[in-house]
């Protein structure tokens, strides 16, 4: 493969963070086979916010943790940062951010922060350092001595967003992170999460049922579809990168939004 | 389709039990050797038996009649001989122990589940019984209540109850606090949603118990029942040990341990072993019916 | 006035105290056949106070607090007054006694149905209260239980006054010393500590081969329904007649506990959870150590203390199989041989201690360890 590189490709590869050619991915069930994924073609470039959006069952989670090594594609070719996703997890290379805050709640939020760094076996100065500088960006630095069950829904996924930031990846891959949140709650964080993007410029790969976060947040839209999973459409959005929650009364966010609704719809009608 | 992946499932989850008793019996009949030999080697010292192969020890070692450790063979034959070959009505036979234990088991059972469900109800229905009495319950599970059994033996023989029914107070005594925790917790399992519905209908709390919270424990009460059998069990042996060892299971442990009946203690223990294991499988399949016709059932 | 429990337990009180005035205390003094009436002063007294906390819980007069230390006081009055007046040779007791006792119960139980209702925003009010109402309910079974005994004048030999065990323990402290060393100190603490980490240790290290596992836990849950307590006479032949014997009854019976709730507990952790761990590349020990075990010590814990009472009854129940002349199994059989049945109950209280301290302070422990899981925090 590297042979065929032209130096522009070369060059293009380099930006491209994720690379994913001709990935599906089918589970054996005692129902038979499920095809989770089914010919899944995406590139994702530095900086680049990219939404997965789809109804549920149409593989956007399974794509995440393939992203994320978590699970193995059953044929295609998938890179992350040029290399494997296994190597991609070795090197650290992404913070991945679940449903649920999934802090553990004998640690303190200062000690969830710092357990992916114990694991990286990170000295003790640089662990402190690193558990306040991420807990100050999520504005949780009065928090750090409380436990997780003494704080809000939303605080703890916050915390959760620290302890993937503090592995200081180039990456954040995310699974409905604020789905379990209330509205307000949720537009607060999606506001926070945009301009620590653009603070940090870090690539997002971010997983959700909603649109209007999808639009809010995003560069890219992956609309998808299900049985089998595969991608329906991708919509670039033109919409600023400082943006704030007004821009979801402007026109470009209502048509990017109508598309993406259509894309919705039309795949849903390939079921019927 | 179906009927093979069932078979298969069946396989995947018995193929690992079997293995591993396989190997317990393999384990068993190693140690028996192990331990029975140095007697052996005695033994053929004492007869001048020289040249004896390992065959022939081996052989020697799992037939003793007082080993140390018996070879699960022998312990299997000793069973067949009381229970089989030997009439009910006899002394020797290990029905008839078995049967002597099990009738104070159930009888203490019953009594015991019975009055640990009434006083559930009590703590359940009342704030002072809850707050002076559960604290007592939930204390007297850490004390060793088997050491009383000699005593509760002993006394009501004293005043002139004897037979089954001291054996049965001490299954009953140790059977009534898993039931009383269990049936406690059972009955206030239902969420207060269902309760706050119950009150919407203006239910009397008569219609709240039958209606509400006695169906929610019942799931609660078997699961307390299937730790209250396995006690009861273990109480009416344990109050046959001091009682002069007449009749049951624990009266032939007891006889075995005095006469240095290896055989014979182990074929009792390997019999309450079963005992149990019948009596918490019987109590496991009545809650399944139980709960199927109450449409709970879970796989 | 509706008919509530309160109101069935003032009339009690009332109608008890009233009968103490009216029906005879003694029948049949230790000189003389006549019919005594007001042999103790104290008991006049107490009746007398009781008719009238009575009828003010009955007409609810006075406010709470007062009301409720008059019930107290008065109550616990009724149950020295009446304790007392067992002390001299007595004849037997009449019904206006048992009348009298009724109504100091009732009185009592009067206390503890307005302290059960008392509700407390105050953590130490609440803490204090917790103890406060049990610790009530136990005096007075200890007070009944002596009432009863010593008024019904049942032998020693079927059920001494708790007087008469508290003095035994007075005077038998060596030996009852000598057999907690025996029974406690050896056979249970050895036998627990060794039992428990065999069924940790072996837990984890089956952990990584699922066929073990799948085939030792529906063992292992067989196993813990069974009576394995019956192992004692032959690990007593095995290991002989002192404390070792014990000490393998004990390994044997809290060993399946330990290795079933450890297995359920390393189970326990959420696939979320593991995921997370995954995608930190973590080895298998760093997600043992750093998320199982710690998602496993609450079931852990419940294996220690569900071994904890196992211990107890295992080292007690193999002496009864043979022993050195020491010992707790060893003496309750011995002396219940001997009819010394307040020696006995002097055993069994140090076992009911000495079982509750053990418990407790695993509990405590728990408490410690387990902080932040909900049973814990929430209460």
């Amino acid at each position: 493969m590297l042979q065929r590189m032209t130096p522009s490709d070369a060059q293009n590869s380099l930006d491209r963070v994720i690379d994913i050619k001709g990935v599906s991915l089918t589970f054996e069930t005692n129902d038979g086979p499920v095809h989770a994924l089914a010919g899944i073609n995406l590139d994702i470039t530095q900086g680049e916010f990219v939404s997965l959006i789809g109804p549920s069952g149409c593989g956007k989670t399974t794509l995440l943790r393939v992203i994320a090594d978590l699970e193995r594609p059953t044929t295609g070719t998938i890179t992350v940062n040029g290399v494997s996703p296994r190597e991609a997890l070795l090197n650290r290379s992404y913070g991945y951010v679940f449903q649920a805050a999934a802090l553990y709640p004998w640690r303190t939020i200062a000690k969830n922060v710092a357990l992916p760094l114990e694991i990286m076996g990170l000295d003790r100065a640089e662990r402190e350092a690193r558990v306040k500088r991420n807990l100050e960006l999520v504005d949780l630095g009065d928090f750090a001595q409380k436990f997780p069950w003494q704080l809000s829904g939303g605080m703890q996924q916050r915390a959760s967003i620290a302890r993937a930031l503090a592995v200081e990846p180039g990456m954040l891959l995310m699974d409905e992170p604020f789905g379990a949140l209330d509205e307000i709650v949720r537009d607060h964080l999606n506001e926070q999460l945009l301009k620590l993007c653009d603070k940090t410029n870090k690539t997002v790969v971010f997983v959700t049922h909603s649109i209007p976060e999808a639009v809010f947040l995003s560069t890219k839209i992956v609309v998808m579809s299900a049985r089998p999973g595969q991608i329906h459409d991708i919509i670039e959005s033109e919409l600023p990168r400082d943006r704030t929650l007004d821009v979801r009364e402007t026109p470009e966010f209502l048509d990017i939004a109508h598309r993406v609704r259509q894309g919705l719809r039309e795949g849903h009608s390939y079921d019927a | 389709m179906t009927p093979r992946v069932d078979l298969q499932k069946f396989l995947a989850r018995a193929g690992p039990v079997v293995v591993v008793v396989l190997a317990i019996f393999t384990l068993w009949y190693i140690a028996a050797v192990l331990l029975n030999a140095p007697a052996q080697r005695d033994a053929y010292a004492r007869a001048k038996v020289v040249d004896y192969s390992t065959g022939q020890l081996i052989a020697d070692t799992t037939s003793q009649r007082r080993p140390v450790l018996p070879a699960p063979h022998q312990v299997v034959e000793e069973i067949y001989k009381t229970t089989v070959l030997k009439k009910v009505t006899s002394k020797r036979s290990l029905i008839h122990h078995s049967w002597v234990t099990l009738s104070s088991t159930m009888l203490g059972f019953l009594l015991g589940t019975a009055l640990g469900t009434l006083l559930a109800v009590a703590i359940v229905h009342n704030r002072t019984l809850d707050k002076s009495m559960m604290p007592w319950v939930i204390a007297s599970q850490t004390i060793p209540i088997l050491a009383i059994a000699p005593l509760i033996i002993v006394v009501l023989n004293a005043i002139g109850i004897q037979g089954l029914l001291p054996k049965a107070f001490i299954s009953m005594y140790l059977s009534f606090f898993p039931v009383t925790v269990g049936m406690v917790k059972g009955l206030r399992s239902p969420e207060i949603i269902h309760l706050d519905l119950m009150r919407t209908y203006s239910a009397s709390p008569w219609d709240v118990f039958w209606k509400l919270r006695w169906p929610s424990s019942v799931p609660y009460l078997f699961t307390s029942m299937k730790v209250a059998i396995a006690i009861s069990l273990v109480g009416a042996i344990v109050s046959e040990l001091p009682t002069g060892a007449v009749a049951g299971l624990g009266a032939r442990l007891l006889a075995g341990s005095y006469y240095g009946q290896t055989i014979q203690i182990w074929s009792a223990l390997v019999m309450a072993a079963l005992l149990a294991a019948i009596l918490v499988t019987l109590v496991g399949v009545a809650n399944k019916a139980v709960l199927r016709r109450m449409g709970m059932a879970s796989t | 006035m509706t008919l509530t429990l309160r109101s069935v337990l003032a009339v009690a009180a009332l109608v008890g105290a009233l009968g103490g005035f009216i029906v005879p205390i003694e029948i049949g003094g230790a000189d003389t056949d006549r019919v005594m009436i007001w042999p103790h002063g104290a008991l006049l007294v107490f009746a007398g106070l009781a008719v009238l906390t009575a009828m003010a819980a009955i007409s609810d007069r006075l406010r709470g607090p007062l009301l409720l230390a008059a019930l107290f006081l008065v109550a616990h009055f009724g149950a020295y007054a009446l304790i007392s007046s067992l002390g001299d040779e007595a004849g037997k007791r009449g019904p206006g006694f048992w009348s009298l006792v009724v109504a100091a119960w009732a009185l009592a139980w009067l206390v503890a149905d307005r302290v059960a209702a008392i509700e407390s925003r105050d953590r130490l009010k609440q803490r204090l209260l917790a103890i406060a109402i049990p610790a009530l309910f136990g005096m007075w079974i200890l007070i009944l239980w002596e009432i009863i005994v010593r008024g019904f004048d049942i032998p020693a030999v079927l059920l001494p006054p708790p007087s008469a065990i508290g003095a035994r323990i007075a005077t038998s402290v060596p030996t009852l010393w000598a057999d907690f060393q025996q029974t406690i100190l050896k056979a249970v603490l050895i036998g627990y500590i060794l039992g428990c980490g065999a069924g940790l240790v072996v837990a984890i290290l089956i952990d990584r081969s699922s066929f073990l596992q799948r085939g030792l836990l529906p063992i292992g849950n067989l196993v813990s329904a069974l009576p394995i307590v019956g192992v004692a006479p032959i690990m007593v032949m095995w290991f002989g007649f002192d404390w070792p014997s014990k000490a393998a009854v004990v390994i044997i019976m809290t060993f399946f506990p330990m290795l079933v709730n450890t297995m359920a507990g390393l189970a326990s952790a959420s696939a979320m959870q593991r995921d997370l761990m995954k995608t930190y590349a973590a080895s298998y020990w760093q997600t043992l150590f750093k998320l199982r075990l710690p998602e496993a010590l609450p079931f852990i814990f419940n294996a220690l203390k569900i071994n904890s009472t196992l211990a107890l009854i295992g080292a007690i129940v193999a002496e009864f199989f043979g022993t050195p002349i020491v010992g707790m199994g060893f003496r309750i059989s011995t002396e219940v041989g001997r009819m010394n049945i307040d020696m006995v109950w002097a055993e069994i209280a140090m076992a009911a201690v000495a079982g509750s301290l053990f418990y407790g302070a695993i509990a405590l422990t728990e408490r410690v360890f387990t902080f932040w899981h909900p049973s814990i925090r929430g209460s």
